[in-house]
């Protein structure tokens, strides 16, 4: 980006006279650089193996990104500001390719970006913004084409095309195509016109809400072509987060970029909240957080998304249907289909390979001779052989399972934080009631809740990242540290659910922040060990896991 | 507005009318038309007589006018719902076409069936690979249900 901006301040000789547009040109206004600064977050200076380098751009940022790549393609070209865009949007910012192609075949480009009509009106690269003639209707002649609207007042608006129809039309049209349809280019009315209404044109047309949505659909369109940029998914929320160090697909195999926008709590980003209000949704909301690198809107440490992702999947197709499977069905000793006992006797024939065995003993039936519908045989050897064969196949089921649950509790419990954050507020006011400590000394409990959030939202995906590591001696330092984490999670819980008596607050402080720091430190170490992990290469997977090698062999 | 464009469509389509089809309200409510298309000639459609029901969004003309076939009929582009699959209707939308335009679109989907973006994926693939065998059972569908 940066060796972008150094045209910026180049003396590019483009004309852009918007007096008879009517609107201002908002984005070249000097004071958005200071702005900017502010909502910059500060990377703190040592930063941590596990954490990423990004900064988080307000709209107002990102609208300055793109009016510097449309006045860099101004100056390049020569084309007004408004055609630049048009062509960019054409080309999904890509500023080297669009130079490219323009070079090649300017007037082409010009067609296929909407900006110019085609033949026979060669069109020049247009200096002036499209007109807007207010042709002084001549008495009662113009009939405007869509509404049939025919009153001496009309006003008729038309793009370079000459398709003229009247303003009320324009408005109306434009407005559907932005606020229904979600739509940056609107085009010429006309049938069969692709010419695309430039920006003043349309910011020209619609009032400040409808304005507003364009400008946010410029940079979600801006956002969503650049690969350094993510839009926070968060609803309502209009901040961008840059991240280059997460840009390129590869570069997910090394780090995990989780990332924060740096606005807090759900709800409406502008306008209809009052101040204290916005104050409170700082302080108490969850923070912004998500993965730059995918679609996990949530902090996905210490795994990485292609990992996380997979653990994702499987759980959605799976863990109900395993456990039922676990519960309710056993694999025929020779194919290793799943049979689902519904009824009738033991005597079991395969469906798909025909082989009869005894449900209860799983031995073949053969060996039953006589002995019909009365198992006895549990000794017998091709009994031990099937239920060792089964046990194999239930072992992948096991096993999938033990991580699911472990899994599945930690994210239950994350669920449950918010009860206890409550629950936490409450004790301490109790404590400042029962005993001499104030508010302040007190906050020891919200930290504390606040860290035992965090180390669960970690453990949870360790299971994930456990269940497909290869087995050897990583593996077992890996869940060694899992291990310290959880047992110090667990502790930490139990303290902070304890009854409180007031002899005890003191040394119950003590405590808590002790495990609290402890709790700290394991996570710390978790993370960072998984991190070194992945920029070594030290991981390997017993499945086969996008970006990485193969895995060697499937022990699992 | 809508109801002025509304009204003055049916004026030029009274004054002016396409060859084949015909349009208008089905009773006082201006936003809800009935049309009739008459199979092309030169289409095993020949002969029939298609109605389609047309509603009109409130924001019409900026949105497009909700087609659909009352009459059954076997084409590839056209389902058993009557919903019809044209690009017009859909994202090539344009406020300057009109229910003449769109329907005369129709009349010539009929004659050209766009086999390569089907609705009813079965019809288009005996469209591309058996022509004789669709174009009888498109005839014998216009005879049972549109005659």
């Amino acid at each position: 980006m940066s060796s972008d901006n150094d045209y910026s301040d180049e003396d590019v000789d483009y004309v852009f006279d918007d007096d008879d547009m009517g609107i201002e040109d908002e984005d070249s206004d000097g004071d958005d650089g200071m702005d900017m600064d502010d909502f910059k977050i500060v990377p703190k200076t040592t930063r941590k193996a596990w954490e990423i380098e990004y900064t988080s751009l307000a709209q107002f940022a990102v609208e300055k990104l793109m009016a510097d790549d449309v006045e860099h393609i101004c100056g390049i070209l020569g084309v007004d500001n408004s055609t630049a865009s048009l062509l960019l949007r054409y080309m999904s910012w890509n500023k080297e390719s669009l130079i490219e192609k323009y070079m090649d075949n300017a007037n082409k480009m010009l067609v296929l970006a909407g900006a110019a009509v085609p033949e026979p009106e060669p069109p020049r690269p247009s200096r002036r913004p499209p007109s807007r003639k207010p042709k002084s209707p001549p008495k009662d002649t113009f009939v405007c084409s869509i509404c049939f609207d025919d009153s001496p007042d009309l006003i008729s608006l038309a793009l370079d095309c000459g398709h003229a129809s009247c303003s009320g039309c324009w408005s109306a049209y434009i407005t559907s195509k932005i606020r229904d349809e979600a739509e940056h280019s609107c085009r010429c009315m006309a049938e069969n016109c692709a010419l695309v209404a430039p920006d003043a044109f349309v910011r020209a047309q619609v009032d400040e809400e409808t304005c507003e949505r364009f400008e946010g659909l410029l940079v979600r369109h801006f956002v969503s072509c650049a690969p350094h940029l993510k839009f926070c998914p968060y609803p309502a929320c209009t901040n961008t987060v840059s991240c280059p160090a997460a840009a390129s697909k590869s570069s997910l195999t090394t780090v995990v970029p989780t990332v924060s926008c740096g606005a807090r709590g759900i709800g409406s980003s502008s306008g209809s909240m009052t101040q204290s209000q916005e104050l409170v949704k700082q302080a108490t909301g969850k923070e912004h957080k998500f993965c730059f690198g995918c679609i996990i809107d949530t902090d996905h440490r210490p795994v990485v998304c292609a990992v996380a992702l997979l653990w994702l999947k499987k759980c959605r197709d799976d863990s109900e249907t395993a456990n039922w499977i676990k519960s309710n069905t056993k694999e025929c000793p020779k194919c290793m289909s799943t049979i689902e006992k519904n009824g009738g006797c033991n005597h079991m024939t395969c469906k798909k390979c025909k082989h009869e065995f005894c449900w209860v003993c799983m031995g073949p039936w053969t060996e039953h001779g006589t002995a019909w519908y009365s198992c006895n045989r549990y000794d017998e050897k091709g009994g031990i052989d099937a239920r060792d064969q089964q046990s194999k196949s239930r072992a992948s089921l096991e096993r999938y399972l033990h991580y699911y649950n472990r899994w599945a509790n930690h994210e239950q419990s994350a669920k449950l934080a918010l009860d206890l954050f409550a629950k936490t507020e409450k004790k301490m006011e109790e404590m400042q009631i029962t005993s001499t400590l104030t508010w302040i000394e007190v906050q020891f409990m919200k930290k504390a809740v606040e860290e035992l959030d965090k180390c669960r939202m970690t453990l949870k995906w360790t299971y994930a990242m456990a269940y497909y590591l290869a087995k050897g001696n990583q593996k077992d330092l890996f869940e060694d540290n899992q291990r310290d984490l959880e047992r110090a999670v667990e502790d930490l819980a139990e303290l902070l659910e304890a009854p409180i008596e007031p002899e005890n607050i003191p040394t119950l402080r003590q405590k808590v922040t002790d495990k609290a720091v402890y709790v700290q430190k394991r996570n710390e170490i978790v993370l960072e060990d998984t991190a070194d992990g992945f920029l070594e290469g030290r991981w390997s997977w017993n499945a086969a896991v996008d970006g990485f090698d193969p895995p060697q062999e499937m022990a699992l | 507005m809508a109801l002025k464009r509304i009204n003055k469509e049916l004026i030029d389509l009274g004054r002016d009318p396409p060859s084949s089809c015909s349009a208008g309200p089905t009773g006082d409510n201006m936003f809800q038309w009935q049309a009739t298309i008459m199979g092309p000639g030169e289409s095993p459609y020949a002969g029939g007589v298609f109605f389609l029901s047309i509603s009109f969004p409130v924001d019409y003309p900026f949105k497009p006018p909700k087609v659909s076939f009352t009459t059954k009929i076997y084409h590839p582009n056209i389902n058993a719902n009557g919903s019809i699959c044209l690009d017009i209707l859909r994202d090539q939308w344009s406020p300057a076409l009109t229910i003449s335009k769109v329907l005369l679109s129709i009349c010539s989907m009929l004659t050209d069936p766009n086999p390569d973006d089907p609705l009813v994926p079965d019809i288009a693939h005996l469209y591309k690979t058996d022509r004789t065998r669709y174009e009888a059972t498109a005839r014998e569908w216009t005879r049972k249900y549109a005659m």
